[in-house]
Protein backbone atom coordinates (compact mmCIF):
# COMPACT_ATOMS: atom_id res chain seq x y z
CA UNK A 1 0.00 0.00 0.00
CA UNK A 2 1.32 3.47 -0.99
CA UNK A 3 1.51 6.44 1.70
CA UNK A 4 -1.16 8.11 -0.71
CA UNK A 5 -3.71 5.34 -0.17
CA UNK A 6 -3.00 5.19 3.33
CA UNK A 7 -3.39 8.81 3.67
CA UNK A 8 -6.90 8.91 2.52
CA UNK A 9 -8.40 6.40 5.18
CA UNK A 10 -9.71 8.84 7.88
CA UNK A 11 -8.30 8.20 11.27
CA UNK A 12 -11.02 6.11 13.65
CA UNK A 13 -12.99 8.17 15.68
CA UNK A 14 -11.91 7.39 19.81
CA UNK A 15 -14.02 4.81 21.44
CA UNK A 16 -16.46 6.40 23.23
CA UNK A 17 -16.73 5.77 26.76
CA UNK A 18 -20.19 4.11 27.35
CA UNK A 19 -21.73 2.72 30.11
CA UNK A 20 -20.45 -0.75 28.97
CA UNK A 21 -16.96 0.47 28.74
CA UNK A 22 -16.59 2.41 32.33
CA UNK A 23 -18.45 -0.76 33.93
CA UNK A 24 -15.93 -3.11 32.48
CA UNK A 25 -12.77 -0.86 33.24
CA UNK A 26 -14.50 -0.95 36.80
CA UNK A 27 -14.99 -4.60 37.00
CA UNK A 28 -11.59 -4.89 35.65
CA UNK A 29 -10.22 -2.86 38.15
CA UNK A 30 -11.49 -4.34 41.33
CA UNK A 31 -10.20 -7.91 40.05
CA UNK A 32 -6.84 -6.43 39.82
CA UNK A 33 -7.24 -5.03 43.02
CA UNK A 34 -8.56 -8.30 44.35
CA UNK A 35 -5.77 -10.32 42.99
CA UNK A 36 -3.18 -7.52 44.14
CA UNK A 37 -4.91 -7.96 47.50
CA UNK A 38 -4.50 -11.10 47.10
CA UNK A 39 -0.53 -11.04 46.11
CA UNK A 40 0.33 -8.60 48.68
CA UNK A 41 -1.60 -10.63 52.13
CA UNK A 42 0.15 -13.94 50.81
CA UNK A 43 3.90 -11.54 51.00
CA UNK A 44 3.05 -10.06 54.41
CA UNK A 45 1.84 -12.63 55.93
CA UNK A 46 5.09 -14.62 54.28
CA UNK A 47 6.52 -17.07 57.08
CA UNK A 48 9.45 -18.80 56.25
CA UNK A 49 7.98 -21.50 59.18
CA UNK A 50 4.79 -22.19 58.58
CA UNK A 51 6.03 -22.61 54.57
CA UNK A 52 8.97 -25.02 55.54
CA UNK A 53 6.93 -26.97 57.46
CA UNK A 54 3.58 -27.35 54.91
CA UNK A 55 4.98 -26.91 51.34
CA UNK A 56 6.29 -31.06 51.82
CA UNK A 57 2.99 -31.77 52.86
CA UNK A 58 0.67 -29.65 50.38
CA UNK A 59 2.56 -31.65 47.61
CA UNK A 60 1.98 -34.70 49.16
CA UNK A 61 -1.66 -33.92 49.27
CA UNK A 62 -1.15 -32.81 45.95
CA UNK A 63 -0.11 -36.16 44.86
CA UNK A 64 -2.87 -38.12 46.53
CA UNK A 65 -5.10 -36.32 44.99
CA UNK A 66 -3.74 -36.49 41.82
CA UNK A 67 -3.42 -40.80 42.95
CA UNK A 68 -6.84 -40.80 43.78
CA UNK A 69 -8.49 -39.20 40.48
CA UNK A 70 -6.35 -41.29 38.30
CA UNK A 71 -6.90 -44.31 39.08
CA UNK A 72 -10.62 -43.89 40.24
CA UNK A 73 -10.95 -42.51 36.68
CA UNK A 74 -9.33 -45.40 35.04
CA UNK A 75 -11.66 -47.96 37.11
CA UNK A 76 -14.07 -45.92 36.20
CA UNK A 77 -13.76 -46.01 32.43
CA UNK A 78 -13.00 -49.94 32.56
CA UNK A 79 -16.87 -50.07 34.61
CA UNK A 80 -18.15 -47.63 32.45
CA UNK A 81 -18.05 -50.07 29.19
CA UNK A 82 -20.16 -52.86 30.85
CA UNK A 83 -22.62 -50.01 31.93
CA UNK A 84 -23.09 -47.92 28.67
CA UNK A 85 -23.79 -51.80 26.88
CA UNK A 86 -26.24 -52.35 29.07
CA UNK A 87 -27.69 -48.84 28.35
CA UNK A 88 -27.52 -49.53 25.00
CA UNK A 89 -28.82 -52.99 25.14
CA UNK A 90 -31.96 -54.19 23.39
CA UNK A 91 -32.44 -56.31 26.57
CA UNK A 92 -35.01 -54.21 28.26
CA UNK A 93 -33.99 -55.91 32.03
CA UNK A 94 -30.43 -54.78 31.18
CA UNK A 95 -30.80 -51.73 29.78
CA UNK A 96 -33.12 -51.06 33.04
CA UNK A 97 -30.82 -52.01 35.30
CA UNK A 98 -27.85 -50.03 33.08
CA UNK A 99 -30.66 -46.83 33.82
CA UNK A 100 -30.80 -47.57 37.13
CA UNK A 101 -27.67 -47.45 38.10
CA UNK A 102 -26.53 -44.09 36.04
CA UNK A 103 -29.78 -42.66 38.22
CA UNK A 104 -28.89 -43.72 41.41
CA UNK A 105 -25.02 -42.54 41.24
CA UNK A 106 -25.98 -39.47 39.14
CA UNK A 107 -28.75 -38.57 41.35
CA UNK A 108 -27.21 -38.59 45.15
CA UNK A 109 -24.25 -36.70 45.75
CA UNK A 110 -21.13 -38.45 46.18
CA UNK A 111 -20.36 -37.17 49.33
CA UNK A 112 -23.53 -39.31 50.59
CA UNK A 113 -22.09 -42.30 48.22
CA UNK A 114 -18.68 -41.94 49.93
CA UNK A 115 -20.29 -41.74 53.69
CA UNK A 116 -22.42 -45.07 53.01
CA UNK A 117 -19.16 -47.27 51.57
CA UNK A 118 -17.08 -45.85 54.21
CA UNK A 119 -19.51 -46.23 57.63
CA UNK A 120 -22.02 -47.43 56.51
CA UNK A 121 -19.96 -50.47 55.43
CA UNK A 122 -18.90 -50.98 58.76
CA UNK A 123 -22.28 -52.39 59.67
CA UNK A 124 -21.67 -55.53 58.31
CA UNK A 125 -17.97 -55.88 59.43
CA UNK A 126 -18.73 -59.90 60.22
CA UNK A 127 -19.75 -60.69 57.14
CA UNK A 128 -17.38 -58.34 55.57
CA UNK A 129 -14.41 -59.82 57.72
CA UNK A 130 -16.25 -63.73 56.88
CA UNK A 131 -15.37 -62.95 53.19
CA UNK A 132 -11.87 -61.02 53.45
CA UNK A 133 -12.58 -57.50 52.51
CA UNK A 134 -13.14 -56.19 55.99
CA UNK A 135 -9.22 -54.49 55.54
CA UNK A 136 -10.55 -53.14 52.02
CA UNK A 137 -13.74 -51.17 54.05
CA UNK A 138 -11.50 -50.26 56.77
CA UNK A 139 -9.44 -48.24 55.07
CA UNK A 140 -10.54 -44.43 54.35
CA UNK A 141 -8.55 -43.99 50.89
CA UNK A 142 -9.92 -47.76 50.00
CA UNK A 143 -13.14 -46.79 50.51
CA UNK A 144 -12.97 -43.26 48.65
CA UNK A 145 -11.68 -45.03 45.71
CA UNK A 146 -14.14 -47.38 45.52
CA UNK A 147 -16.59 -44.76 45.63
CA UNK A 148 -15.40 -42.74 43.54
CA UNK A 149 -14.69 -45.38 40.66
CA UNK A 150 -18.39 -46.11 41.08
CA UNK A 151 -19.39 -42.55 40.74
CA UNK A 152 -17.69 -41.56 37.93
CA UNK A 153 -18.22 -44.97 36.14
CA UNK A 154 -21.95 -43.69 36.08
CA UNK A 155 -20.58 -40.69 34.61
CA UNK A 156 -18.71 -42.18 32.35
CA UNK A 157 -20.70 -44.81 30.95
CA UNK A 158 -23.28 -42.14 30.01
CA UNK A 159 -20.42 -40.06 28.20
CA UNK A 160 -19.64 -43.46 26.48
CA UNK A 161 -23.46 -44.00 25.27
CA UNK A 162 -23.81 -40.52 24.39
CA UNK A 163 -20.73 -40.30 21.77
CA UNK A 164 -21.54 -43.85 20.38
CA UNK A 165 -25.11 -43.02 20.11
CA UNK A 166 -23.81 -39.51 18.09
CA UNK A 167 -21.99 -41.53 15.36
CA UNK A 168 -24.86 -42.15 12.40
CA UNK A 169 -26.23 -45.11 11.54
CA UNK A 170 -24.69 -45.28 8.65
CA UNK A 171 -21.27 -45.57 9.66
CA UNK A 172 -22.61 -49.32 11.21
CA UNK A 173 -23.92 -50.37 8.01
CA UNK A 174 -20.99 -49.20 6.30
CA UNK A 175 -18.82 -51.23 8.36
CA UNK A 176 -21.71 -53.97 7.78
CA UNK A 177 -21.21 -53.58 3.85
CA UNK A 178 -17.83 -53.68 4.18
CA UNK A 179 -17.62 -57.57 6.13
CA UNK A 180 -16.42 -56.30 8.95
CA UNK A 181 -17.62 -57.59 12.33
CA UNK A 182 -19.63 -55.57 15.03
CA UNK A 183 -16.85 -55.26 17.43
CA UNK A 184 -14.51 -54.49 14.34
CA UNK A 185 -16.65 -52.09 13.38
CA UNK A 186 -17.07 -50.57 16.92
CA UNK A 187 -12.98 -50.50 17.54
CA UNK A 188 -12.26 -49.51 13.86
CA UNK A 189 -15.58 -47.31 12.68
CA UNK A 190 -17.36 -45.87 15.53
CA UNK A 191 -14.99 -45.95 18.69
CA UNK A 192 -12.32 -43.59 16.45
CA UNK A 193 -15.02 -41.14 15.31
CA UNK A 194 -17.24 -41.33 18.98
CA UNK A 195 -14.21 -40.76 21.18
CA UNK A 196 -13.35 -37.15 19.31
CA UNK A 197 -17.26 -36.13 20.56
CA UNK A 198 -16.27 -37.41 24.21
CA UNK A 199 -13.22 -35.71 24.40
CA UNK A 200 -14.35 -32.85 25.80
CA UNK A 201 -17.33 -34.39 28.06
CA UNK A 202 -14.39 -36.40 29.16
CA UNK A 203 -12.11 -33.74 30.11
CA UNK A 204 -14.93 -32.11 32.04
CA UNK A 205 -15.52 -35.34 34.13
CA UNK A 206 -11.85 -35.41 34.83
CA UNK A 207 -12.06 -31.70 36.46
CA UNK A 208 -15.01 -32.71 38.03
CA UNK A 209 -13.41 -35.31 39.78
CA UNK A 210 -10.35 -33.27 40.84
CA UNK A 211 -12.77 -30.68 42.13
CA UNK A 212 -14.62 -33.64 44.06
CA UNK A 213 -12.14 -35.35 45.15
CA UNK A 214 -11.55 -32.37 47.59
CA UNK A 215 -14.64 -34.19 49.72
CA UNK A 216 -12.43 -37.43 50.92
CA UNK A 217 -10.83 -34.63 53.47
CA UNK A 218 -13.97 -34.87 55.21
CA UNK A 219 -13.34 -38.60 55.84
CA UNK A 220 -9.47 -38.06 56.98
CA UNK A 221 -8.14 -38.90 54.14
CA UNK A 222 -5.28 -36.45 53.43
CA UNK A 223 -5.32 -35.21 50.04
CA UNK A 224 -4.42 -31.67 49.14
CA UNK A 225 -7.78 -30.60 50.59
CA UNK A 226 -7.24 -32.83 53.45
CA UNK A 227 -3.50 -31.24 54.09
CA UNK A 228 -4.64 -27.64 54.34
CA UNK A 229 -7.58 -28.56 56.89
CA UNK A 230 -4.56 -29.64 58.94
CA UNK A 231 -2.58 -26.80 58.72
CA UNK A 232 -5.35 -24.37 59.33
CA UNK A 233 -6.49 -26.17 62.12
CA UNK A 234 -3.10 -26.08 63.82
CA UNK A 235 -2.29 -22.58 62.31
CA UNK A 236 -5.44 -20.63 61.81
CA UNK A 237 -4.09 -18.73 59.35
CA UNK A 238 -5.86 -18.36 56.89
CA UNK A 239 -3.71 -18.24 53.67
CA UNK A 240 -3.17 -22.19 53.81
CA UNK A 241 -7.16 -22.03 51.91
CA UNK A 242 -5.27 -19.38 49.48
CA UNK A 243 -2.61 -21.63 48.57
CA UNK A 244 -4.53 -24.53 48.46
CA UNK A 245 -7.18 -22.24 46.24
CA UNK A 246 -4.35 -21.50 44.26
CA UNK A 247 -2.68 -25.03 43.74
CA UNK A 248 -6.53 -26.31 42.35
CA UNK A 249 -7.07 -23.48 40.03
CA UNK A 250 -3.62 -24.16 38.32
CA UNK A 251 -4.42 -27.82 38.11
CA UNK A 252 -7.78 -27.27 36.68
CA UNK A 253 -7.06 -24.63 34.34
CA UNK A 254 -3.65 -26.35 33.08
CA UNK A 255 -5.64 -29.73 32.56
CA UNK A 256 -8.42 -27.59 30.62
CA UNK A 257 -5.96 -25.87 28.52
CA UNK A 258 -4.67 -29.52 28.16
CA UNK A 259 -7.57 -30.81 26.79
CA UNK A 260 -8.71 -27.67 24.51
CA UNK A 261 -4.60 -28.34 22.76
CA UNK A 262 -6.06 -32.00 22.59
CA UNK A 263 -9.31 -31.27 20.61
CA UNK A 264 -7.85 -28.61 18.54
CA UNK A 265 -5.53 -31.35 17.11
CA UNK A 266 -7.56 -34.24 16.74
CA UNK A 267 -10.13 -32.12 14.93
CA UNK A 268 -7.83 -30.44 12.67
CA UNK A 269 -9.43 -32.33 9.26
CA UNK A 270 -12.77 -31.47 10.30
CA UNK A 271 -11.60 -27.68 10.11
CA UNK A 272 -13.14 -25.97 6.78
CA UNK B 1 -34.33 -51.63 68.01
CA UNK B 2 -35.68 -52.35 64.37
CA UNK B 3 -35.41 -49.82 61.37
CA UNK B 4 -38.90 -48.45 61.59
CA UNK B 5 -38.86 -47.81 64.83
CA UNK B 6 -35.14 -46.27 64.33
CA UNK B 7 -37.34 -44.14 62.25
CA UNK B 8 -40.41 -43.09 63.67
CA UNK B 9 -40.90 -39.75 64.35
CA UNK B 10 -41.24 -39.13 68.14
CA UNK B 11 -38.39 -39.29 70.76
CA UNK B 12 -36.77 -42.63 70.41
CA UNK B 13 -37.00 -42.39 66.09
CA UNK B 14 -34.83 -40.01 64.36
CA UNK B 15 -37.39 -39.72 61.49
CA UNK B 16 -38.05 -35.91 62.89
CA UNK B 17 -34.88 -35.03 62.70
CA UNK B 18 -34.00 -35.97 59.50
CA UNK B 19 -37.34 -34.56 58.62
CA UNK B 20 -35.95 -31.45 59.98
CA UNK B 21 -32.70 -31.93 57.45
CA UNK B 22 -34.56 -32.35 54.56
CA UNK B 23 -36.33 -28.78 55.38
CA UNK B 24 -32.66 -27.26 55.98
CA UNK B 25 -31.45 -28.68 52.41
CA UNK B 26 -34.49 -27.75 50.23
CA UNK B 27 -34.52 -24.45 52.30
CA UNK B 28 -30.47 -23.83 51.16
CA UNK B 29 -31.46 -24.78 47.79
CA UNK B 30 -34.72 -22.71 47.58
CA UNK B 31 -33.29 -19.75 48.79
CA UNK B 32 -29.56 -20.15 46.46
CA UNK B 33 -31.42 -20.51 43.17
CA UNK B 34 -32.74 -17.06 42.81
CA UNK B 35 -29.49 -15.26 43.96
CA UNK B 36 -27.73 -17.71 41.91
CA UNK B 37 -29.66 -16.94 38.66
CA UNK B 38 -29.60 -13.38 39.20
CA UNK B 39 -25.69 -13.37 39.27
CA UNK B 40 -25.21 -15.69 35.97
CA UNK B 41 -27.24 -13.62 34.27
CA UNK B 42 -25.63 -10.80 35.10
CA UNK B 43 -21.98 -12.43 34.63
CA UNK B 44 -23.90 -13.86 31.08
CA UNK B 45 -24.97 -10.45 30.08
CA UNK B 46 -20.58 -9.20 31.16
CA UNK B 47 -19.67 -12.09 28.76
CA UNK B 48 -21.51 -11.33 25.61
CA UNK B 49 -20.92 -7.91 25.79
CA UNK B 50 -19.52 -6.16 22.49
CA UNK B 51 -17.00 -4.23 25.28
CA UNK B 52 -13.97 -6.21 25.86
CA UNK B 53 -12.91 -5.28 28.95
CA UNK B 54 -16.47 -6.21 30.52
CA UNK B 55 -15.66 -9.75 28.89
CA UNK B 56 -12.70 -10.10 30.72
CA UNK B 57 -13.99 -9.38 33.64
CA UNK B 58 -16.63 -12.05 33.47
CA UNK B 59 -14.67 -14.32 32.25
CA UNK B 60 -12.28 -14.53 34.90
CA UNK B 61 -15.65 -14.54 37.42
CA UNK B 62 -16.04 -18.17 35.60
CA UNK B 63 -12.36 -18.97 35.51
CA UNK B 64 -12.45 -18.74 39.39
CA UNK B 65 -15.72 -20.20 40.45
CA UNK B 66 -15.78 -23.09 38.06
CA UNK B 67 -12.20 -24.19 38.89
CA UNK B 68 -12.35 -23.88 42.65
CA UNK B 69 -13.51 -27.36 44.43
CA UNK B 70 -16.90 -26.36 45.95
CA UNK B 71 -15.66 -27.55 49.33
CA UNK B 72 -12.79 -25.35 48.71
CA UNK B 73 -15.37 -22.23 47.73
CA UNK B 74 -17.68 -23.14 50.87
CA UNK B 75 -14.67 -23.07 53.03
CA UNK B 76 -13.06 -19.98 51.76
CA UNK B 77 -16.29 -17.52 52.07
CA UNK B 78 -17.44 -19.72 55.92
CA UNK B 79 -13.51 -18.47 57.02
CA UNK B 80 -12.99 -15.61 54.88
CA UNK B 81 -15.99 -13.48 55.23
CA UNK B 82 -16.11 -14.63 58.94
CA UNK B 83 -11.93 -13.15 59.42
CA UNK B 84 -12.58 -10.19 57.18
CA UNK B 85 -16.45 -9.14 59.37
CA UNK B 86 -13.91 -9.88 62.67
CA UNK B 87 -11.08 -7.93 61.38
CA UNK B 88 -13.67 -4.76 60.10
CA UNK B 89 -15.85 -4.97 62.35
CA UNK B 90 -12.74 -5.04 65.64
CA UNK B 91 -11.47 -1.30 64.12
CA UNK B 92 -14.61 0.03 65.83
CA UNK B 93 -15.31 -2.54 68.76
CA UNK B 94 -11.66 -3.91 69.73
CA UNK B 95 -12.89 -7.73 71.55
CA UNK B 96 -16.25 -8.42 68.84
CA UNK B 97 -16.35 -12.05 67.85
CA UNK B 98 -18.16 -12.65 64.99
CA UNK B 99 -19.58 -16.00 63.81
CA UNK B 100 -21.05 -16.34 60.46
CA UNK B 101 -24.40 -18.27 60.02
CA UNK B 102 -23.61 -21.41 57.94
CA UNK B 103 -27.08 -20.97 56.21
CA UNK B 104 -25.97 -17.82 54.39
CA UNK B 105 -22.20 -19.16 53.90
CA UNK B 106 -23.50 -22.05 52.04
CA UNK B 107 -25.75 -19.70 50.50
CA UNK B 108 -22.91 -17.45 49.41
CA UNK B 109 -20.74 -20.66 48.41
CA UNK B 110 -23.39 -22.24 46.08
CA UNK B 111 -24.53 -19.41 44.85
CA UNK B 112 -21.11 -18.01 43.57
CA UNK B 113 -20.31 -22.00 41.96
CA UNK B 114 -24.40 -21.85 40.75
CA UNK B 115 -24.18 -18.68 39.07
CA UNK B 116 -20.14 -19.27 37.16
CA UNK B 117 -22.49 -22.32 35.63
CA UNK B 118 -25.79 -20.89 35.04
CA UNK B 119 -23.21 -18.25 33.28
CA UNK B 120 -22.31 -20.55 30.77
CA UNK B 121 -25.77 -21.76 30.33
CA UNK B 122 -27.24 -18.42 29.84
CA UNK B 123 -24.51 -17.31 27.53
CA UNK B 124 -25.28 -19.83 24.99
CA UNK B 125 -28.76 -19.04 25.20
CA UNK B 126 -28.07 -15.40 24.06
CA UNK B 127 -26.41 -17.43 21.29
CA UNK B 128 -29.28 -18.40 20.62
CA UNK B 129 -31.49 -15.63 19.89
CA UNK B 130 -31.40 -13.84 16.51
CA UNK B 131 -29.43 -10.51 16.01
CA UNK B 132 -33.36 -9.83 14.58
CA UNK B 133 -35.36 -9.73 17.82
CA UNK B 134 -32.84 -6.73 19.45
CA UNK B 135 -33.48 -5.00 16.04
CA UNK B 136 -37.24 -5.68 16.01
CA UNK B 137 -37.36 -4.10 19.80
CA UNK B 138 -35.60 -1.06 18.86
CA UNK B 139 -37.52 -0.96 15.80
CA UNK B 140 -40.61 -0.40 17.82
CA UNK B 141 -39.25 1.72 20.22
CA UNK B 142 -38.23 -0.20 22.97
CA UNK B 143 -35.37 1.61 25.07
CA UNK B 144 -32.55 -1.51 25.79
CA UNK B 145 -33.66 -2.43 29.12
CA UNK B 146 -37.26 -2.80 27.81
CA UNK B 147 -36.00 -4.95 24.72
CA UNK B 148 -34.42 -7.38 26.86
CA UNK B 149 -37.02 -7.73 29.04
CA UNK B 150 -40.35 -8.18 27.22
CA UNK B 151 -38.08 -9.35 24.00
CA UNK B 152 -35.10 -11.38 24.87
CA UNK B 153 -35.66 -12.46 28.29
CA UNK B 154 -39.11 -14.75 27.90
CA UNK B 155 -37.14 -16.41 24.57
CA UNK B 156 -33.72 -16.81 26.59
CA UNK B 157 -35.62 -18.24 29.64
CA UNK B 158 -36.75 -21.51 27.21
CA UNK B 159 -33.66 -21.96 25.55
CA UNK B 160 -31.99 -21.80 28.67
CA UNK B 161 -34.01 -24.11 30.44
CA UNK B 162 -32.62 -27.72 30.47
CA UNK B 163 -29.19 -26.14 31.04
CA UNK B 164 -30.12 -24.80 34.55
CA UNK B 165 -32.83 -27.98 35.37
CA UNK B 166 -29.62 -29.50 35.55
CA UNK B 167 -27.43 -27.19 37.61
CA UNK B 168 -30.74 -27.25 39.83
CA UNK B 169 -30.12 -30.71 40.63
CA UNK B 170 -26.35 -30.03 40.62
CA UNK B 171 -26.85 -27.71 43.43
CA UNK B 172 -29.40 -30.12 45.40
CA UNK B 173 -26.62 -32.57 45.15
CA UNK B 174 -23.83 -29.87 46.58
CA UNK B 175 -26.07 -28.57 49.82
CA UNK B 176 -24.74 -31.89 50.97
CA UNK B 177 -21.56 -30.31 51.35
CA UNK B 178 -22.98 -27.50 53.94
CA UNK B 179 -22.94 -30.53 56.33
CA UNK B 180 -19.21 -30.30 56.49
CA UNK B 181 -19.23 -26.53 58.32
CA UNK B 182 -21.92 -27.93 60.73
CA UNK B 183 -25.09 -27.12 58.85
CA UNK B 184 -27.74 -29.23 60.12
CA UNK B 185 -28.87 -30.93 56.50
CA UNK B 186 -29.90 -34.28 55.67
CA UNK B 187 -26.43 -35.53 55.35
CA UNK B 188 -25.43 -34.33 58.96
CA UNK B 189 -28.80 -35.20 60.45
CA UNK B 190 -28.59 -38.60 58.96
CA UNK B 191 -24.58 -39.07 60.06
CA UNK B 192 -26.12 -37.80 63.96
CA UNK B 193 -28.57 -40.96 63.96
CA UNK B 194 -25.78 -42.99 62.41
CA UNK B 195 -23.09 -42.45 64.95
CA UNK B 196 -26.23 -42.77 68.13
CA UNK B 197 -27.84 -45.73 67.34
CA UNK B 198 -24.80 -47.54 65.30
CA UNK B 199 -27.13 -48.44 62.43
CA UNK B 200 -24.36 -47.01 59.79
CA UNK B 201 -25.88 -48.65 56.62
CA UNK B 202 -29.33 -47.71 57.81
CA UNK B 203 -29.07 -44.05 58.18
CA UNK B 204 -26.67 -43.10 55.02
CA UNK B 205 -29.21 -45.32 53.08
CA UNK B 206 -32.16 -43.50 53.97
CA UNK B 207 -30.04 -40.09 53.10
CA UNK B 208 -29.19 -41.51 49.76
CA UNK B 209 -33.13 -42.50 49.29
CA UNK B 210 -34.10 -38.74 50.03
CA UNK B 211 -31.36 -37.46 47.64
CA UNK B 212 -32.57 -40.07 45.18
CA UNK B 213 -36.41 -38.85 45.96
CA UNK B 214 -35.33 -34.99 45.37
CA UNK B 215 -33.94 -35.67 42.58
CA UNK B 216 -36.82 -37.63 40.94
CA UNK B 217 -39.30 -34.85 42.27
CA UNK B 218 -36.79 -32.11 40.49
CA UNK B 219 -37.16 -33.74 37.44
CA UNK B 220 -40.77 -34.08 37.55
CA UNK B 221 -41.25 -30.35 38.33
CA UNK B 222 -38.36 -29.11 35.50
CA UNK B 223 -40.15 -31.16 32.25
CA UNK B 224 -43.56 -30.02 34.03
CA UNK B 225 -42.30 -26.45 33.43
CA UNK B 226 -40.45 -27.10 30.18
CA UNK B 227 -43.88 -28.76 28.77
CA UNK B 228 -45.87 -25.65 30.38
CA UNK B 229 -43.02 -23.43 28.28
CA UNK B 230 -43.57 -25.58 25.32
CA UNK B 231 -46.51 -25.41 25.09
CA UNK B 232 -46.38 -21.32 24.81
CA UNK B 233 -44.12 -21.85 21.35
CA UNK B 234 -46.05 -20.49 18.73
CA UNK B 235 -46.56 -23.02 15.51
CA UNK B 236 -44.04 -22.87 12.94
Amino acid sequence: MTAEALAQRPPAPPRPWTRARIAGWVLLGLWAAAGLGLALFLVASWNPELFSQYAPRYLSGLWVTIQLVAISVAVGALLSIPIAYARLSRNRVLSWLGYAYVYVFRGTPLLAQTFLIYYGFGSFRPQLEAVGLWSFFREAWSCALFAFSLNTAAYQAEILRGAIQSVPRGQWEGAAALGLHRLQALRLVVLPQALVVALRPYGNELILMIKGSAIVAIITVYDLMGETRRAYSRSFDFQTYLWAALLYLALVESLRHAVDWIERRITRHLVR
Amino acid sequence: MDALALLSFGPTGWGDEIAWGVLVTVSLALATLPFGLALGFLVALAKQSPEPSLRAAGQIYTTIFRGLPELLTLFLVYFGVQIGLQRIVRLVIPDAAIEVNSFVAGMIALGVVFSSYASEVFLSAFKAIPRGQYEGGHALGLTDAQTMRLVILPQLLRVALPGLGNLWLILVKDTALVSAIGLSDILRQAGIAARVSREQFLFFGVAILIYLALAVISSAGISAIERRVGRARPAR
